[in-house]
């Protein structure tokens, strides 16, 4: 069998402070396919982020990898030097943060900043440079590219901004996209947009995705297989539709009813009570057992197994089975 | 409500020492020798009539005899010993800079607090009266901001000197310069203070105290000062260090402290005529001294600042 | 653009109005200048008579506006202390104060600069933390000090050298200048490094905070996604962003380089105008003072005008106005 794209054993990142070892991501496994979107969803502070972080190497300090592995088509990368792991960004794995506003240097021209990732990359002379930037940009639908190319980057709008930054993350052609709330700052009628373009893209091209987002809305639209993350672990992992319709993790259930989905037909909203413990003080055991209904002792005190579950599993001592899910909504 | 009323003296002191400012600060080594040379120079300069061996002011107990004394040897007439040595007139070295720095520190201070009260009061009608007022304000304080504050206290000071009539001027000169210093620097404080405001003005419970009717100035005095205070405090600080250099430049170059009052400056302006006979602590001693307090000071500031706004670091 | 810079002229007029007023007000109220002016002898008829001549007769604001006539023709009297035009004493000592200001900015401004992105980029590292360290000492240590220790050093102790005056001058066509000689080479070095240092100091200081602030931002983490080498993030990106605000500050710093040359002209007893004012200011010499003062701010506003201007040929977010509405 072929090595997926990317794949996460075991990964855990530790940040030391004033009050103790914080553990931001927790033994973490998943595995993302060449044309698979992976969706990551969990609240603030759940460890999406630092997930994708710690996957492109770059980790703010203090925080790092202290255990666990990244395999990169299946080749480890978690130990590689920053120089070697520096060659591997842009090239072999891009990203695309939040915020296009802020993540275009607003004193170099769009072509210039497509320019010089691409000659870093890719050793092609200058002309060839700007054919290659004049083809990113039309890749993600930039009208008449080969004018706009001289333009900087506020004199794009919003939604263009952030075609530009995946044109970048994507011009030296990587095998992996790691997309952190890719539409969050977006309007509403340019986020679909560019969801859509990252489905395009991975299809057309065959890129893995790591789209790491809080709206289960975009998980709904885009992902393949969904990653739900709470406290830094991994709460649920399966198939975007088994998880959406029949959760099997209390937590991920509890989140789906509190979203609004067109889809599901759902009357009300309901919330889950309390919020997320912060990662100083976890509790021991399930770290989601004092919000949980369906709590027990063994809960309480018991780290979570892993329960294979067909195509996904769940870290839950008792998963919810698609009968009991209905009771509960009853 | 229950736990704040049993001992409100001792659980003050163990929050003030529990504060995450303490903390920073027990874990701040920097800070804490900062803080330690500060509290000693202000302390000898202060009690610095009961500590200097001397009065170099009191001509009955010169003796120029005494002049050009090295430091901790026996005078070669008088056989007398100065720690830190003699100047030409044989005034005690130790007893100059002791003397010298209570000038320097009062104008320091004087000058900062006098910058403060203007610079606070303006930033805070700016801020929270807007309009006109703001307008007039801010548009001196830019011009002002145009030309360093040196040069403004030097112009001051030109200026003070020149109303007043010669006789009195020596015994002015003190307040000139904590005049000339003190309007020199008001112009951050009003700049931060008005900034901050604007921010506070606009929160709900300013405007529910205007709404139960309180005057614009009680409102400015207890909801919005309070919240001005770390910055102001920061720059203080810093300011401080920066006045006390003010003052020993002024003194330095013949426009501050007159040599019958002499501050550091005048006394490093004094000891540099001596540098090229070879008596060097005459000049040493007293930039020695300038340089712990200004340096000390500046340490303090920059610690508080980052204690204060972890975001500047 | 345009309407951008009309306003920044009108506000530079308004500032060398307010200044001018500052410097007239001097002229009257401080002091008597008709008494100034006369000496001890004289007659009630001497009196009127300068009185008139100087216009003290007319009102106020025709006072004011015949002051700033004569101001910008660079007329400002007679110096009291000595009795020969203000314009000719400056334009006599201007050349030093420009050419030692000139030095000492080069030194600031490069070196500043290059500590500054050292600093940053290795901040972690020891030597970076010991410049970080010496530099809040330089800050520390006023001017004055800095002009005594090196002369201290480098004039007493080794005698490599002089302690005072420029050396020897070259008059070219009325420009006096001490880059021809050696004597005047060398007395330069000790009075520019003591006005550059500080300066040096502050620009290192706030070019590194800026260089910080920028390598926060996303596009910096951006483009280390993007695999770029650290030297192209740091050159390539952060610079380019961290010095359009350094500009503004620094050329204002740059600008008081002039005023700070009072103290160490003072120091090296440089013949500059520098010394002329603190020797001004000591004996209430007013039309020098003014004269001065009205210099200074016409140097600085001058400069504050072309910082503006810099401004917009750096940062292209401003030198659009009317072109893209895709804002």
């Amino acid at each position: 069998m072929q090595h997926p794209i990317l794949s996460v054993r075991n990964l855990v990142v530790e940040i030391p402070t004033r009050h103790g070892i914080l553990r931001p991501v927790d033994q973490v496994s998943y595995d993302i396919h060449a044309g698979e979107i992976l969706g990551v969803v969990g609240e603030s502070g759940a460890g999406k982020s630092m997930t994708g972080n710690a996957v492109i190497g770059l980790l703010d300090r203090p925080a790092r990898i202290t255990s666990g592995e990244i395999l990169l088509s299946g080749e480890p990368i978690h130990n590689k030097r920053p120089d070697e792991l520096r060659r591997l960004r842009g090239k072999t794995m891009g990203m695309i943060f939040q915020d296009p506003l802020t993540s275009l240097n607003p004193l170099l021209t769009v072509g210039e900043q497509l320019t010089e990732t691409i000659q870093e990359h890719l050793n092609v002379s200058n002309a060839e440079a700007q054919d290659r930037a004049v083809a990113a940009l039309e890749e993600v639908g930039i009208p008449a590219a080969r004018a706009r190319i001289n333009s900087y980057p506020h004199e794009f709008s919003g939604g263009m901004r952030q075609r530009v930054v995946i044109a970048l993350a994507l011009c030296a052609e990587p095998d992996l996209i790691i997309a952190d709330e890719p539409t969050t700052a977006l309007d509403v009628s340019v986020q679909a947009q560019i969801i859509a373009l990252l489905k395009r893209l991975c299809r057309e091209r065959g890129v893995a995705v790591m789209l790491v987002t809080h709206d289960m809305g975009v998980i709904a639209e885009a992902a393949d297989r969904v990653a739900v993350m709470y406290a830094g672990r991994l709460a649920e992992l399966g198939p975007v539709r088994d998880v959406l319709t029949t959760a099997r993790h209390p937590y991920t259930s509890g989140l789906m009813a509190s979203t609004p989905l067109a889809s599901q037909g759902q009357k009300r909203l309901r919330q889950i009570p309390g919020s997320m413990p912060r990662l100083g003080n976890l509790p021991q055991g399930c770290a989601f057992s004092p919000r949980c209904e369906f709590a027990q002792d063994k809960c309480r005190a018991n780290p979570t197994p892993h329960i294979q579950d067909g195509d996904g599993r769940a870290a839950c001592w008792f998963p919810l089975s698609a009968n009991s899910e209905q009771e509960v909504d009853a | 409500m229950t736990t704040s009323s049993n001992s409100p003296n001792t659980s003050r002191l163990s929050r003030a020492w529990n504060s995450d400012l303490a903390w920073s600060f027990r874990q701040t080594p920097v800070a804490m020798v900062s803080a330690f040379v500060v509290s000693i120079l202000i302390l000898g300069a202060i009690l610095a009539p009961l500590l200097a061996p001397y009065n170099p002011f009191d001509p009955a107990t010169l003796n120029l005899m005494n002049g050009f004394t090295p430091p901790s040897q026996p005078n070669a007439f008088t056989g007398d010993v100065f720690v830190l040595g003699t100047d030409d007139q044989g005034r005690d070295v130790l007893s100059t800079i002791l003397y010298g720095m209570r000038i320097s520190l009062f104008v320091g201070f004087a000058a900062v607090f006098l910058a403060m009260l203007l610079g606070v009061t303006l930033g805070l009608m700016a801020g929270y009266i807007g309009g006109w007022v703001e307008t007039i304000i801010m548009r001196i304080a830019d011009i002002q901001l145009t030309f360093p504050s040196i040069l403004v206290a030097m112009l001051i000071f030109g200026i003070a000197k020149g109303v007043t009539p010669p006789e009195y001027r020596d015994q002015m000169a003190i307040w000139v310069l904590i005049l000339a210093i003190g309007l020199s620097d008001w112009v951050q404080f009003a700049r931060v203070v008005r900034g901050a405001t604007l921010v506070e003005k606009n929160k709900e419970y300013v405007q529910a105290a205007r709404l139960i009717g309180r005057s614009q100035f009680s409102i400015m005095l207890r909801h919005i000062l309070p919240n001005v205070l770390n910055p102001v405090l920061v720059i203080a600080t810093i300011s401080l260090a920066l006045a006390i250099i003010a003052e020993a430049t002024l003194s330095f170059l013949g426009v501050g402290a007159p040599p019958t009052k002499p501050s550091l400056g005048t006394l490093i302006r004094i000891g540099q005529e001596f540098m090229f006979s070879g008596e060097w602590w005459i000049l040493f001693f007293p930039a020695a001294t300038l340089l712990a307090l200004a340096l000390s000071i500046n340490l303090l500031g920059d610690w508080l600042r980052d204690a204060l706004n972890p975001r500047l670091r | 653009m345009l309407a951008y810079i009309i306003r920044r002229i009108i506000q530079s007029i308004i500032v060398l109005l307010a200044v001018g007023f500052v410097a007239f007000a001097m002229f009257n109220f401080v002091g008597d200048p008709v008494d100034n002016m006369l000496g001890q002898e004289r007659t009630q008829a001497d009196i009127e008579r300068l009185r008139e001549q100087l216009g003290l007769d007319k009102p106020f604001i025709v006072q004011y506006w015949h002051f700033l006539e004569q101001a910008a023709q660079g007329n400002f009297g007679l110096s009291y202390r000595q009795g020969r035009p203000v314009a000719d004493i400056i334009s006599e000592r201007l050349p030093a104060t420009l050419e030692l200001a000139f030095v000492s900015g080069l030194l600031a401004l490069f070196g500043g600069i290059a500590l500054g992105i050292f600093t940053a980029i290795r901040r972690r590292g020891i030597s970076a933390n010991v410049i970080m360290t010496l530099s809040l000492i330089g800050v520390s240590l006023p001017t004055f000090l800095i002009g005594v220790i090196l002369i201290y050093v480098f004039s007493v102790e080794l005698g490599w050298l002089p302690s005072f005056g420029r050396g020897e001058v070259v008059d070219i066509g009325g420009w006096s200048t001490g880059f021809l000689t050696v004597s005047g080479l060398k007395a330069m070095v000790l009075p520019a490094i003591t006005l550059g240092l500080y300066q040096m100091t502050l620009i290192m200081r706030l070019v590194r905070t800026e260089m910080l602030e920028v390598l926060r931002m996303d596009y910096i983490r951006f483009a280390r996604a993007r695999g770029l080498r650290e030297k192209s993030i740091n050159f390539r990106h952060a610079l380019k962003n961290t010095l359009v605000p350094v500009i503004t500050i620094t050329g204002l710093q740059l600008g008081s380089i002039i005023a700070f040359a009072i103290i160490t002209e003072t120091v090296f007893q440089w013949p500059g105008v520098g010394l002329l004012f603190i020797n001004a200011v000591q004996f209430v010499d007013i039309p020098i003072m003014a004269a001065y003062l009205m210099m200074i701010s016409v140097m600085f506003v001058g400069i504050n005008l072309i910082v503006d201007m810099l401004y917009f040929a750096i940062d292209p977010r401003l030198r659009v106005d009317r072109s893209s509405g895709g804002h």
